[in-house]
Formats: structure tokens, sequence, C-alpha cells
């Protein structure tokens, strides 16, 4: 993980990227884990949910950022919660207007995106100290990558324990679904399995770099 | 600029700057909140309302029109008004005008919360004739067989909701039985594996058919006209 930033960031794509692989919030920081478990049983939850997180996601980081020289360091925390909690009100009035459905599907999850550490911790090391600009494009490339996480357990785990995809049957009606992968255990099989998946594709990385490295030294 | 923040000496911070911060944060999150609830609050009213009759339309599949009224505290029916509170049922009309059923929700705790399930009344045969879970967290591929097993469904094509002699409660309460005992009219087929989902949803059944049938009962005729 890159260190924590002290100074201002220029902006560069790396600004947006790293939200979504080097430091994707799910696979590789394991933040948020109450809602990546409990709503990802099927691809449109995922999809709300990833994306509701990344509307309060974005907006209180601008706002965090447009005050950070006005807020006190001793009443900080106070003021990034409640600007937290008020974007989270305005979404779940939002979807109560879009889908009562889909409100009822997502439950409590909505509210307690409030309590989501990406978002806190997003304010605290990063929107409080950086720029606008920076602000903005970070903050929405860790919301694509909390999104992204998301969608990866949701489909998987719609396809394996419903045999469909947004509700599009996939198998013949003979398919017996696994219905243990939408039941909460089934979210620790697969976020075990992306994790296992994605550690690999690192050590893999580094182990090629090694040998680079090794093979310069070698030719010198 | 940004420079000499980062570089700022830890001085005491003045207790007006946090109270400033914080009474000023606390006022935009109200006016925002506040903002956003009234400009939601009728989408939010309408999308109920069209659940609320997709759901009577899916018990009384007939049904062309809707009307709403309440069970009054007489025991009798009212049409919903200025000052009318309780518990609604829906009645249900065909284009000619007759009554064809009427709808009523009922409630009970299953495996995992409250099941929230409508059910409709057909007045000719006294009978439960059609059920739609509304709301429920039970166990997917367990609990959810209470809205999809047609072999479930069909306890609620003719489920005996007959009145005693006094018409003030059902004759025979409806309960649900173990799967595959189901040998009386008011008596529910439970489902063996979601034994206690099933039963839930007799539960619900019985306690919203106590309630409204006698009142749908006493005020029939009027509510025949009512179309």
């Amino acid at each position: 993980m890159a260190e924590l930033p002290n100074t201002q960031e220029t902006l560069t794509p790396d600004t947006f990227l790293r939200g979504l692989w080097e430091e994707n919030p799910v696979f590789v920081m394991l933040l948020g884990m109450c809602p990546v478990l409990a709503v990802t049983s099927t691809t449109m939850n995922a999809l709300a949910m990833g994306l509701a997180t990344t509307f309060v996601l974005v907006c209180s980081s601008l706002l965090v950022s447009l005050l950070r020289n006005w807020i006190p360091k001793q009443v900080r925390i106070a003021s990034y919660i409640v600007i937290i909690a008020t974007f989270v009100t305005i979404v779940d009035y939002s979807i109560q207007a879009i889908s009562l459905e889909l409100y009822a599907a997502l439950g409590a999850f909505i509210q307690l995106i409030v309590a989501n550490c990406v978002i806190l911790g997003r304010a605290e090391a990063y929107a409080s100290k950086q720029r606008l600009t920076t602000t903005f494009v970070n903050s929405l490339g860790m919301g694509a990558g909390f999104t992204l996480a998301l969608l990866a357990l949701g489909t998987v785990r719609e396809i394996l324990g419903n045999g469909t995809i947004l509700g599009i049957h996939l198998f013949s009606p003979d398919f017996q679904p696994w219905v243990v992968m939408i039941l909460p255990p089934g979210g620790f099989f697969v976020l075990g399995a992306w994790l296992l998946l994605f550690n690999w594709l690192r050590l893999r990385k580094e182990r090629k770099q090694a040998e680079q490295i090794g093979v310069t030294a070698h030719a010198r | 600029m940004e420079a000499q923040n980062q570089s700022r000496p830890a001085a005491a911070t003045p207790t007006w700057a946090m109270l400033r911060t914080l009474g000023g944060i606390a006022l935009l999150s109200g006016l925002l909140v506040a903002l956003v609830y009234q400009v939601t609050l009728p989408i939010i009213a309408e999308n109920q309302r069209v659940l609320t009759e997709k759901a009577v339309f899916r018990v009384l599949p007939q049904a062309s029109l809707k009307r709403d009224f309440v069970l009054t505290k007489q025991g009798g029916l009212a049409p919903v008004g200025e000052g009318v509170d309780g518990e609604h049922v829906y009645g249900g009309y065909d284009a000619a005008g007759n009554l064809v059923g009427v709808a009523f929700t009922g409630v009970a705790v299953g495996y995992a919360g409250p099941i929230r399930v409508m059910f409709a009344y057909d007045p000719e045969c006294r009978c439960l004739n059609g059920s739609k879970v509304l709301s429920s967290n039970e166990t997917p591929g367990f609990g959810d067989k209470l809205d999809f097993d047609p072999e479930f469904l069909k306890n609620f094509e003719a489920l005996d909701a007959r009145l005693d002699a006094e018409g003030r409660a059902l004759a025979n309460p409806i309960v649900t039985v173990k799967h595959g005992t189901k040998n009386q009219p008011w008596e529910i087929d439970g489902i063996s594996g979601a034994t206690i989902s099933s039963k839930a949803m007799g539960r619900a059944a019985n306690a919203a058919a106590q309630r409204a049938v006698p009142a749908i009962e006493r005020d029939l005729a009027w509510l025949k006209q009512q179309h």
C-alpha cells in the first residue's frame, strides 16, 4: 500500500486507478466488509449498493476537501460523520423514490453506509489533506473499485446460488441452484476465492519482477 | 498558502471555531436533508400506492378497479378519508362493477423476522383464495416457497373462512398442519423443511381474517355498492 499522502498529490491517472487495483478497498484494504458480505446475494443488489456507496463517498469527500481548512482537528471526526450521514440520508430517500422493492432488498445496509470505513477512511486519510480535483478523482476511483468488487461477488453468487444473472435464467429448469451461495456462508466462500485469486496474481507479479532483476544483474 | 496550513503550529483552537464548524455543518446538513425529503415525499407515496395496487390485483386477478376502506373500531368498514384511521382493506371490482373480492394484509413472525402477506377474501365462497408475500426475510430456497411453491399455493384456492353463528369470529380458526395431514378446508398443508415459515403464514392468515372478515360480512351489501 502506498504511504498516506502528507503533501498535495498531483493529478495522474494513478490517482483514479489506485482505487481500482493497487489499493482496492475490498480486495486489498479489506474495508467495508459488512455490506460486501451481506448484500451481494444478487448482481442487482451489489450494483445498487456499490453505486450508493460511491455517491456517498464522492459527495462527502468533496465536502470534506472543500471545508478542510475550516474544520478544527478536534472536531474533525464529528464533522465527517455528520457530512457522511447527510449524504446517506439523501441516498436513503432517493432509493425509496427510485424503487421500493430495491429498498426492501437492501434493507438496513443503506443506513449502514454511514459506518462504512472506506468512506471515513478516505475523508480522514485523503480528502482532509488534498485539493478538490484530486479528491474527486481519487474518491471516484475508490468508489468504482468498491462497486467492481461488489459486482464480482454478486455475479458469482447469483449465478451459482440462483442460476440467474440480473434475474435472467442461464440454465435449464433442471438446474439445482447451489442455495448456500446466496446465504451468508456463500459470501465468505466467494470472497475467499477472490482474495485467493488476487493474492496469487500479486505474488506472481512480484516473483516475475524479482526474476527480472535477477536476470539483469546476472547479465551485468 | 497550502504549505502554511500544513506547517501551522499546534495552537489551541478557540471554542468558537469548533462551535462555528459543527453548527455550520449541522445547518447545511439539515437543509440538504429537508430539501431531499420534500422532493422525494410525493414520489415515495406514489411508489407505495403502485406497490399496494400491484399486490391487490395480483391476489384478485379478476379485479380492474380498487377501492380503499378502513376497518372501523365499531367492527365495520368506512371509506378512506380525512380523520379516519385504522387498518386498510381493499375492495376489488370487475369492469361491470361487481365485487370480486376483498384484499387485506396479515403479519406474523416467521423464521427471520416478520412476514407480511396480502390475502384475498371471496365473499361468494366465504373463503380465502389468494395470497402474496409483501415482505419477508425468510431463508432463500426454503422460506420463499411461501410465494412460489405451487403445491403450497393450492392451500389458498379455497381456504375456509366461514364466520361463526354470531358473526364475530371465524367458525374454525385457520391453522397450519404438518405436511400431508390436511383434512379440513380451514387447514393449511405445511411445507416440510419450512415449518416455521408455513406456520407463520397460517397465523398471519388467521389473525387477518379474524379482524377483517367479520367487518366485511357485516357491511357486504354496502361494500357491493361502492364501485
